[in-house]
């Protein structure tokens, strides 16, 4: 590791454990939205492993993340409420299914390996909203119930004297009770975790292997090396990071749905990661907070906000002006998400990050922080 | 040139992390209540409701429910069921000035009629924008995934529409209150006049929504229809997410049925019926009868949506606009005057329940749920349609008379298509608290 990830660790866990401070600045100050930050910045950081360093496109994460989340509410409702186990038991499984997907999708590279795991994704995504029904509720969603075994709280002797038990770490409530950080300082805890393990497969040997392999496989096969090992292993990484990212989300919010594992929601993780910046490390988490902070705010805007924030002008521009920015917000927002979207891979095809860099070149700073750029810019073609 | 250590890093983040959790563990021993409308000055409501996906058309209903009910709250307008409600025997307790002096407000938010949308547009509502009770529904699915977050973060949920017995039955909350009738209260009401109509020996088959309230509606029906002499052939299973229904009503008519049941809600109900009839299956005679159809929970807005095709179809409903007691006229009068046509039996819920839970605060003396939830467990009210209602304490469900329906032969405008058939009185379907055991839970 050089200093600069060092710089960049020091950076990101500042970032995400002074949030509550900073977050109510942009209206983001309160435990879900904040939760969302975290958990889906982690996903992106495991998503842009696999293909910010292969150049492999998964379209199939969500279905790893839809898997994390089940095996941790299966944890709750077999095992125990703590928080701990259900944690390791989504990340083992989300490796496992990837190991799955992997050894099969990973025979194919490019178009075909996209359209496998998409294909893939939205298989699981069918089973657990029809077929799986015993094992994941369908379109109900898997919930904790009143009969649910808990084998180890009760042998503990935990159990609450009435209602459903809550989530737990090592015995402190995790969701219970009025504005309660836990849950967040888990998340937020566990993606700077994420962030540093990440950095440290970015500068290890094995993720140089990763990145000849984006830059010219078939070179690679000519000098004796099997690529596949090293993409099953980066697969199964990746895989894992969005387990751990599932199980999370039900950590915080003991629930799972099957539409977590829809194939827009795959795609979501893909913008994400490419509205940030591919193969940047700070990028991916940059561009999951843009897209679920645009989530929480422009969804909720309706009709009847645009008309009152557009009280100022004359009624008939207010009625036409409110009529046409009310078909970008509310259930309209993935058109605004769409545009913005749009600009960012015309104008800047590397992301976010790439404008950030264009912005501090402006400024003055370039070359002070050449080295900086060298360091998260994307490898070379 | 390592301007940063491990060891450093490390050091920094572990100290950042233990100042920043000094607040919440101050917080944790603070006592009081959640969202404490007189400390942070405002009084909020939350009105989560589906704005898009299959129950849309309900979830708008309600939302311009929801607004009327605020309105009347405090003080505009013309004042609705305020002038016509009794709670205990008395008049309301509210005084058209907002809730205990503090003028009302609302946000909204689309659960899009799946759950984890619901719980993180309910819990950005409890948690950023600070509401003392929510309310909402039109999927039972939602509503009891929503009734849990509301159990966890101490926030009280009025149930909009939801018809499942397990959102009162195996699902009941200490927080959560449902006046809508269900699944089981439909089966006791639909029955007896099924039996009339239709004879006592009759071949059903059910096709139901898979999911919670399709589940638990199959139930009631088939336990109701089989006590009066029916048969079921086949119960089958339609994802929500349906619209083209030919391939589950094809092996109908191959089945031996002579009663297809279709336990089915919304746009899916409008679909299924409609492709039902275009299949010719009202005119088929099977085992020397008419083949006939039952909707057993219809309403005003689905019957629009199907049109024609709801002519002489049995089904219960909850309220209607047609209802000419004071209550339910007081109600058409001020919501036709505001948006131009009749309430649907979920805007009528909704704005009950936002009235009942605002006066029960009222009656209380103060917004802590401590106080006012034991206010409104078993509390008897009239004066809002359906006649003399019971809030049962044991389970927080509400009883009162049930509505079975048939669609018009001959229909004199858009909003008349349903002829109400009988009244069932609320005595024929009150039933025992442990029918569907459950657990409220802690206050």
């Amino acid at each position: 590791m050089r200093s600069t990830d060092y710089l960049m660790i020091l950076i990101f866990a500042a970032v995400m454990l002074t949030m509550p401070l900073w977050g109510p600045l942009i209206d983001a100050g309160y435990p879900d939205i904040m939760q969302r930050f975290a958990v889906f910045g982690l996903i992106a950081v495991g998503f842009n492993l696999l293909f910010g360093l292969t150049g492999y496109l998964s379209f199939g994460h969500a279905a790893f993340l839809g898997v994390g989340s089940y095996t941790a509410v299966w944890s709750f409702k077999l095992f125990t409420m703590d928080v701990i186990p259900a944690i390791i038991a989504s990340t083992i499984m989300g490796g496992v299914v990837a190991l799955i997907l992997g050894f099969v999708a990973l025979r194919r590279s490019g178009i075909y390996f996209s359209i496998l795991t998409l294909a893939f994704a939205q298989m699981m995504y069918s089973l657990a909203y029809s077929v799986l029904t015993p094992l994941t509720n369908g379109e109900t969603g898997l919930q904790l119930a009143l009969d649910d075994p808990r084998i180890i709280d009760r042998a503990m002797g935990i159990n609450p004297e009435s209602g459903l038990p809550s989530t737990s770490f090592l015995g402190f409530g995790v969701t219970s009770g009025d504005n309660n950080l836990l849950g967040y300082w888990i998340c937020a805890v566990i993606a700077i975790l994420g962030f540093y393990i990440a950095l440290r497969i970015n500068r290890s040997s094995f993720g140089i292997m990763l990145r000849g392999i984006k830059s010219n496989q078939t070179r690679m096969s000519y000098t004796g090396l099997s690529a596949r090992p090293y993409l099953i292993t980066v697969f199964v990484i990746s895989g894992m990071y969005a387990g751990l990212a599932g199980g999370l989300l039900a950590a915080v919010d003991p629930l799972a749905g099957a539409e977590r594992m829809y194939w827009t929601a795959s795609g979501e993780i893909v913008l994400m990661t490419i509205l940030g910046g591919v193969g940047t490390m700070f990028g991916p988490i940059l561009g999951a907070g843009i897209i679920k902070w645009l989530e929480a705010k422009l969804s909720t805007f309706n009709e009847s906000v645009v008309e009152h924030a557009l009280a100022f002008l004359p009624d008939s521009i207010e009625h036409s002006i409110s009529v046409v920015v009310s078909k970008f917000v509310g259930e309209g927002w993935h058109l605004s998400l769409g545009i913005i979207f749009m600009l960012i891979v015309i104008f800047l095809p590397g992301g976010v990050m790439e404008g950030l860099q264009r912005l501090t070149r402006l400024v003055g700073f370039g070359k002070k922080h050449s080295q900086g750029d060298a360091a998260v810019r994307a490898p070379a073609e | 040139m390592s301007k940063f250590s491990r060891r450093q890093v490390l050091q920094g983040a572990a100290a950042t992390g233990a100042a920043l959790s000094t607040p919440m563990v101050l917080n944790a021993a603070s006592h009081g209540y959640t969202n404490d409308p007189t400390k942070s000055g405002k009084l909020v409501f939350g009105f989560n409701v589906p704005q898009t996906g299959p129950y849309s058309e309900e979830g708008k209903d309600e939302l311009r429910a929801y607004e009327l009910a605020v309105e009347h709250i405090n003080g505009e307008g013309d004042g609705g069921m305020l002038n016509t409600m009794t709670v205990n025997g008395e008049g309301p307790a509210l005084k058209g000035n907002g809730v205990l002096g503090m003028k009302l407000n609302y946000v909204t938010g689309d659960t899009q009629t799946k759950s984890d949308a619901a719980r993180a547009s309910a819990r950005k509502m409890i948690e950023n924008e600070g509401v003392i009770m929510f309310s909402g529904g039109s999927s039972s699915g939602v509503a009891i995934a929503v009734q849990g977050l509301a159990q966890e973060k101490k926030v009280v949920f009025m149930c909009g529409l939801t018809h499942s017995n397990d959102t009162t039955g195996k699902d009941r909350k200490r927080y959560g209150f449902r006046h809508f009738f269900n699944a089981h209260m439909s089966g006791a009401a639909l029955a007896p006049v099924l039996k009339n109509a239709m004879g006592g020996e009759r071949r059903a088959y059910h096709l139901t929504a898979d999911y919670t309230w399709g589940w638990s509606q199959e139930e009631s029906i088939k336990n109701s229809t089989e006590a009066l002499g029916w048969e079921t052939v086949n119960a089958v299973r339609t994802p929500l997410k349906t619209s083209d229904f030919s391939s589950f009503l094809t092996p109908v008519l191959n089945s031996g049925a002579d009663v297809l049941v279709l336990n089915h809600y919304g746009k899916n109900m409008v679909d299924s019926l409609t492709q039902a009839v275009q299949l010719g299956m009202r005119d088929k005679m099977v085992n020397g009868k008419q083949l006939q159809i039952v909707v057993p929970l219809y309403s005003r807005l689905m019957a629009q949506g199907a049109g024609e095709n709801v002519k002489g179809i049995y089904g219960s409903t909850g309220w209607s606009w047609q209802l000419t007691d004071a209550g339910s006229q007081a109600f058409v009068k001020s919501f036709g005057t505001k948006y131009g046509f009749p309430p649907s039996q979920a805007a009528h819920t909704c704005y009950v329940q936002t009235l009942l839970y605002a006066n029960a605060c009222e009656l209380a003396g103060t917004f802590d749920p401590a106080a006012v939830i034991p206010t409104l467990e078993g509390m008897d009210f009239d004066g809002m349609g359906n006649g003399p209602v019971h809030y049962r304490a044991e389970d927080h469900q509400c009883f009162k008379d049930v509505l079975v329906v048939k669609g018009k032969d001959n229909p004199s405008s858009n909003f008349d298509l349903l002829e109400i058939v009988e009244v069932t009185p609320r005595a024929q379907v009150e039933y025992d608290t442990n029918l569907y055991a459950g657990d409220l839970g802690p206050i």
